[in-house]
């Protein structure tokens, strides 16, 4: 299992197209960044502009964890689509070159090589994420420096000091990590149908942008579906930045509002993520290698 | 000489299609078995049963005396194989796919061996640029050099001179007698192109529609007593109306128009060829023509194809 999964890594970082995502991700990064830079302050006054007349800011409200939420925020609806380049074409991709056919005439259980093969989209997924994590926080703190995190919510304003953030961003990223990995369960299971790597990315893609119409979409017929569609709980690493107020109506630091949500939106995406795996497994030991 | 490959009443449906019906043949130690049939015969649909790609709607399938379903891993540790062409990694290089695959083949390796592997089929020189430079003979000798990297005892080809130029299909039938003679390798080896594996074969099953049409030796299969020559002349309507009043005209055949074809025995041939010289006979060519394709297209629908062909 070990020695496929090198296998699997060595071929998904040997290729060029596995670059195309971290040169997206680095361009989109270094664009908001850059933008941020230049005139980020009438960025902040834009977005504060209802607020300065009731309350006073002092200090950097444009600082390096602002940034990186503001990136997470714009990036991680556009992220999925990237992973599923490797994820979708994973088994496709094989299948389209022909040396599907060459890999399962070799000595190792199918059951072995799908889980090898997830593995190492599970990896390539997290090292893209890490690189995320990296350029957006990383180098947005280096760049921005530090700073108490406000984020301007829908009906009110969180203001989590400054040494209260980092492991928040640790947590969003760990749960955006879990949220990603289904995207590439949704990917990896498509492929195993497809001989061509088009068909099951385009598929992957489709869903991903049709869930996340109808996870937003407020009609009371869709409401209904929203808890079972995935996409609905991939945004709950935002609850990370949501802390809890205590009777006196002061913020209990070191707290989340509703961690329970979280715990419930992990389970349903690992549930999701165990069964799409699985049911891959099983469809592709039962499939004919026509390819 | 022990049985390598025992295929017992095996069968393959796709939806309405039948592609495998009731194929039953045994393949023996140091056997260079020719899988013949046309495109579509269901060849390739075996070959993928024999490795386990296509799971068989019915039948049963052993190989070195093990269960191929139940013994898949243990199998395959012993068996080297090319389906059609072989399609590599374009990104990687040819060093690199080989070590890719003989990774997976279970087996420790240096490096020295690999690159004489690689030697081995010609790609000295070339080993570290990357496979999409390739011509497909050179992807091909790859290929073989991926199969047998493991040193496996039994060899499994699908058509693999498919693509190859005349030098790479000469390449492929001195490489495959090397295997079998040298290296004591099994060998099944399917194409629809009949004269090179009449070259190599020790062994022929033919099949026709997913059935098997017949099995036998070379020798066998190849029935002296119905050779037929084909004789062109200065004047072939002089040289038929020649042999039409002799001892020759009861194995004469339907003529074509620029040659005259008589059926008999091979043994006889010396004796016509005399004939016609003793006749002043101007003959350009006498050619015996009774090879193992007459022998195909006459078992196979083929035929059909060719006669409405030329017709």
């Amino acid at each position: 299992m070990w020695k496929l999964l090198q296998i699997e890594l060595y071929k998904i970082f040997n290729r060029p197209r596995t670059y195309i995502a971290f040169g997206a991700i680095t361009a989109l990064i270094a664009v908001i960044q850059l933008g941020l830079k230049a005139d980020g302050e009438a960025y902040v006054d834009f977005i504060m502009s209802g607020l300065k007349d009731t309350f006073d800011f002092e200090g950097k409200i444009l600082n390096g964890y602002l940034v990186c939420y503001v990136i997470l925020q714009l990036l991680l609806v556009h992220v999925p689509l990237l992973i599923s380049l490797i994820a979708a074409d994973i088994i496709s991709g094989e299948a389209n070159m022909g040396t599907l056919r060459l890999l399962l005439t070799k000595p190792v259980s199918k059951t072995s090589f799908m889980l090898a093969k997830f593995f190492a989209a599970s990896i390539y997924t997290f090292v893209l994420l890490l690189w995320i994590a990296v350029l957006a926080l990383a180098l947005s703190i280096f760049l921005f420096g530090t700073d108490d995190l406000i984020i301007q919510k829908t009906s009110y304003v969180v203001q989590i000091t400054e040494n209260d953030v980092f492991w928040r961003y640790v947590g969003a990223f760990c749960f955006a990590f879990l949220a990603m990995l289904t995207v590439t369960a949704v990917g990896f299971f498509l492929s195993i149908f497809a001989e061509n790597s088009i068909g099951p990315i385009v598929a992957t893609m489709s869903i991903i942008i049709v869930f996340t119409i109808l996870s937003t979409m407020t009609i009371p017929v869709f409401q209904k579906i929203q808890p079972y569609l995935f996409t609905t709980h991939m945004v709950s690493w935002k609850e990370f930045f949501d802390e809890k107020v205590n009777d006196q109506n002061e913020v209990v630091k070191g707290s989340i509002q509703d961690p329970q949500k979280i715990i419930d939106s992990a389970l349903i995406l690992v549930l999701h993520i165990v069964i799409l795996v699985f049911a891959g497994i099983f469809v592709f030991r039962k499939k004919d290698v026509l390819s | 000489m022990h049985d390598i490959i025992k295929v017992m009443s095996l069968g393959k449906r796709f939806r309405d299609i039948t592609a495998v019906d009731e194929l039953s043949f045994t393949v023996n130690e140091g056997d260079v078995y020719g899988f013949l049939g046309q495109n579509g015969a269901g060849k390739s649909t075996t070959i993928r049963m024999l490795l386990t790609l296509i799971k068989p709607t019915h039948g049963h399938i052993e190989i070195f005396g093990l269960n191929l379903q139940s013994h898949r891993i243990e199998i395959l540790k012993q068996v080297g194989a090319i389906i059609e062409k072989p399609d590599l990694y374009k990104y990687l290089s040819a060093y690199e796919n080989l070590r890719l695959f003989a990774k997976l083949s279970g087996i420790k390796f240096l490096q020295k061996q690999l690159m004489r592997q690689l030697e081995m089929v010609g790609l000295q020189g070339r080993e570290h640029d990357k496979v999409k430079t390739f011509s497909q003979g050179m992807k091909q000798r790859l290929g073989i050099a991926m199969s047998l990297v493991h040193d496996p005892k039994l060899i499994i080809l699908d058509e693999p001179t498919n693509g190859l130029d005349p030098q790479g299909i000469a390449d492929m039938r001195n490489l495959i007698l090397h295997l079998s003679r040298e290296m004591k390798k099994t060998i099944f080896v399917s194409s629809h192109l009949l004269n090179e594996i009449e070259h190599v074969a020790t062994r022929v099953l033919i099949i026709d529609k997913g059935k098997k049409v017949i099995e036998g030796s070379s020798e066998e299969l190849f029935d002296p007593s119905n050779t037929i020559v084909e004789i062109d002349s200065t004047n072939n309507f002089e040289c038929l109306q020649l042999l039409q009043q002799s001892q020759w005209q009861q194995y004469l055949q339907p003529q074509r128009r620029h040659s005259v074809l008589l059926k008999m025995n091979r043994n006889q041939l010396p004796q016509l060829n005399k004939w016609l010289v003793e006749n002043n006979v101007a003959v350009i060519s006498f050619q015996p023509r009774y090879t193992l394709e007459d022998f195909f297209l006459q078992v196979t629908s083929g035929k059909q194809y060719v006669e409405a062909f030329t017709n």
